[in-house]
């Protein structure tokens, strides 16, 4: 009981920071795009003569502009809290708070290491280990949609009203789509628990391939970074936002109630990178890396302590879901906005029955295979 | 396009505007919606509505060219060349051949900047915003091009009734074609980076339609009206200045919808940046400003004459420049009699410096003074950045115009608006609205 409220601690810390970290990422990496500098303004500096020393190391964070983060939540936290007076109060008091809680609550089924030996006792690294946990985030991350919907209803604006008109619409056509594109893989790895999905994936392929999602699963792949970035709502699917064309969902919202929704939408990003990662390519696994050290094909052997290995595996999975932040965050900054028609088209036109498709050959072949 | 539908009764009315982000400038376009389709628009002008035209009427001719500037202030240098053509015309004066390339480059120039700006905004309105920072990139590089030639960025007033106000600086060509290669590059890009999109494609193709016919009824000229087939450009119909002197080509599209319009403008700039190197390469010396007598006088004097009236002389006259700019290099009140003082605009460190010259341009700027053009009425177009732009002048040989009225090329467009948003998604305004490139500051005057 105490190792799971320490560890969702330790989730929720590490996962609220890199989302503020990632206001900062969204700065500097669209100012490097832009042949930009980037925001580098928020800077703290000690008054006092004997603060010198520490002046000194804060310089450079200062320059990079690290202090932004902690700015905008002063911000945040200090503005008017406006609520429209023909909205509903109680709902548009609601909206962010649901947005926000579902969106973190998928966190507690990704396992985001192997398990760990504290004195003899075993530590599964995953908050919540269920057997149903695939079916637990899409549920969760359906619930988080309720948040934008009554944001769009509740606040009596048509602007907020489009948007959550258009939330609610793109969100049923993506999460279907999500749902058949992973399927795959529950196929493949026979089981609906993202742990064994992991473990599924240490396997190798010919004895020498690494078993990742990505190599079994390749259109999988492809078809769930285009559902699972509608599922950010960032562009090029910002459609509920769409800030030159309707502002968005969030017309009426100041203060932190704002910053929430915006939160969310990292929180969220976050979210598809954890599964992209752990559904396709590999989670914690090192290649060739098992409990007790590397096994590599060529018969090579390293021996490895227990915590030597889950640090590894921590260090791996946290690096593959940054890349895909990355990743995220490139295309962000890259790609024009779909139009809301289009994006319909693509979604139950396009990627679903090219998901269904993938569905029953993957089927098939597993048939065939026995 | 989707056929109009109206099974439901229902509708809901969205107030898009005056204070919405894709508004540039400010408008209000109030939508009538069914769900995410436009049923019908109601355009509203005139939220920037400055009275320009009432304003010439209180003012000298040339107190009227700063005015200019703040018309359509993406590309002031066309505004200001197109006004000093009309009153020009109204004297019968034909500037100098240098002039007239100077004016052709800064006119390309600021053409440039004018489509950047265009297309750079409608791609951010589209959530391409690094695409929008490449443009500014490049339009920064060319303002700073153009601040150094007229020493402003925006505000400029760089010509004057019978030329302009300075030379060229020194090492002008080189810096000017350094910059156009720099401009090429970030054009390649962007044309990397969107015009094979796909999804920039369908936010495009086939949106915002008009057809030739309905174009040409509404009057719309420049790109809106190239982008339908018909290939009427001022410069080649009507040419003035030395436009004909120069080879380049007139974009024009096909289908009358915004992708078109997209690529009509990214092809103009490629012709402007011919232009301007062919002017560069072709430029005579000689005065950039005209002269009473045929004597070489300084550029500051011909302002002066003319700020006297004695213009009908003016034509072919050659006359010498001044590297710096107007007059401060040259001893005061040379050649003008000591009668006419009253009428001329004295230099600026004079106007400072001395109880006199203070008080001879206190007199020139007061009712009553200041050049006086023969009676008679005058159109002269120029092709704007955004289409026809129409100076329609009216003199009663007075010092102030009886009439200064301005065919703002985008206010036509304004007008067939409604009809072209039509039948679109709510989204499509967005486009079609950055198609049109509407300037406030020239569609309300």
């Amino acid at each position: 009981m105490l190792t799971t409220f320490i560890m969702a601690g330790i989730v929720l810390f590490s996962v609220i920071n890199l989302a503020g970290l990632h206001t900062w990422i969204e700065r500097k990496q669209s100012a490097v795009m832009q042949d930009r500098i980037g925001a580098n303004r928020a800077h703290v500096v000690l008054p006092w003569k004997w603060a010198a020393p520490i002046n000194w190391l804060l310089k450079p964070i200062n320059a990079l502009g690290l202090f932004h983060p902690v700015a905008d939540a002063i911000k945040m936290f200090t503005k008017e809290d406006y609520i429209p007076p023909y909205g509903d109060k109680l709902l548009h008091t609601l909206a962010p708070f649901l947005s926000m809680t579902f969106a973190l609550v998928g966190f507690a089924a990704i396992p985001f290491g192997d398990v760990l030996v504290i004195g003899g006792r075993e530590i599964t690294l995953q908050v919540a280990s269920m057997n149903v946990a695939m079916l637990y985030i899409f549920a969760m991350a359906s619930m988080g949609v309720y948040g934008v919907i009554l944001a769009g209803f509740a606040s009596n604006s048509n602007y907020a009203f489009l948007g959550g008109l258009r939330a609610s619409s793109q969100m049923l056509a993506y999460e279907i789509t999500l749902g058949t594109t992973l399927i795959g893989i529950v196929l493949v790895y026979g089981s609906l628990d993202l742990q064994e999905i992991v473990r599924g994936q240490g396997k190798l392929l010919f004895g020498w391939i690494p078993m990742w999602g990505i190599l079994v699963q390749p259109l999988g792949f492809f078809l769930f970074l285009a559902a699972g970035i509608a599922e950010t709502k960032r562009i090029p699917y910002d459609m509920p936002e769409g800030e030159s064309e309707i502002i968005g969902y969030f017309t009426e919202y100041s203060g932190m109630k704002f910053g929430m929704f915006y939160f969310t939408d990292f929180v969220e990003t976050i979210l598809v990178a954890c599964l992209a990662t752990t559904l396709f390519f590999g989670g914690w696994q090192v290649p060739y890396l098992a409990a007790n050290g590397f096994h590599f094909p060529w018969g090579a052997e390293v021996a490895l302590p227990n915590l030597a290995v889950v640090i590894l595996q921590i260090g791996a999975f946290t690096f593959k879901v940054l890349s895909f932040c990355w990743l995220f965050m490139t295309i962000r900054w890259t790609l024009p906005r779909f139009r809301y028609d289009q994006l319909m088209e693509l979604g139950w036109k396009g990627i679903f029955p090219i998901s269904l498709v993938n569905l029953v050959v993957t089927a098939m072949i597993l048939l065939m295979l026995g | 396009m989707p056929e109009l539908k109206k099974t439901r009764k229902e509708s809901m009315l969205l107030n898009i505007g005056p204070t919405h982000p894709a508004m540039h400038g400010i408008v209000r376009i109030i939508a009538e919606l069914d769900g995410e389709e436009v049923v019908d628009t109601d355009v509203e002008i005139g939220y920037l509505h400055r009275a320009f035209e009432k304003h010439a009427e209180q003012d000298g001719y040339l107190q009227v060219i700063p005015y200019t500037d703040r018309l359509n202030y993406v590309s002031p240098l066309i505004n200001n060349t197109g006004y000093c053509l009309a009153v020009e015309k109204l004297f019968g004066l034909e500037t100098t051949e240098r002039a007239k390339y100077i004016r052709v480059i800064m006119n390309e120039l600021s053409r440039v900047t004018d489509h950047l700006t265009c297309v750079g905004a409608s791609a951010m309105e589209l959530g391409a915003f690094t695409v929008f920072l490449y443009m500014i990139k490049a339009r920064e590089m060319i303002y700073q091009l153009i601040e150094e030639v007229t020493g402003a960025r925006l505000t400029i007033s760089y010509t004057r009734i019978g030329g302009v106000k300075a030379d060229l600086p020194p090492d002008f060509a080189s810096k000017c074609r350094e910059i156009l290669g720099e401009c090429r590059g970030v054009l390649k890009e962007v044309d990397q980076l969107v015009t094979r999109n796909r999804i920039f494609v369908d936010r495009l193709k086939d949106i915002g339609v008009i057809s030739q016919a309905d174009a040409v009824a509404y009057g719309i000229t420049g790109p809106f009206l190239r982008s339908t087939g018909i290939d009427y450009d001022v410069r080649r119909a009507a040419p003035y200045l030395v436009y004909d002197h120069f080879d380049f080509e007139i974009p024009v599209g096909e289908h009358g919808d915004n992708f078109d319009r997209y690529l009509v403008r990214m092809d103009e700039m490629e012709q402007s940046m011919r232009i301007v190197e062919q002017a560069l390469d072709k430029i005579p010396g000689g005065p950039v400003l005209l002269d009473t007598q045929g004597n070489e006088i300084s550029a500051a004097d011909m302002v002066d004459e003319a700020k006297m009236g004695r213009v009908t002389g003016l034509c072919g006259k050659s006359a010498s420049t001044d590297p710096t700019l107007e007059g401060s290099g040259r001893g005061i009140y040379e050649k003008i009699e000591s009668g006419n003082k009253e009428a001329m605009m004295p230099p600026k460190e004079m106007t400072y410096s001395s109880i006199e010259g203070l008080m001879n341009h206190f007199k020139t700027v007061m009712v009553g003074h200041g050049i006086r053009p023969p009676k008679g009425e005058v159109y002269f177009p120029v092709e704007g950045a955004n289409g026809e732009l129409g100076f329609y002048i009216v003199s009663d040989g007075t010092d102030r115009p009886y009439r200064v009225r301005v065919r703002p090329p985008c206010f036509v467009i304004m007008a067939a608006l409604s009809k072209i948003l039509k039948g679109d998604t709510l989204a499509d305004i967005v486009p079609t609205f950055g198609s049109v490139n509407m300037i406030g500051g020239e569609l309300d005057r």
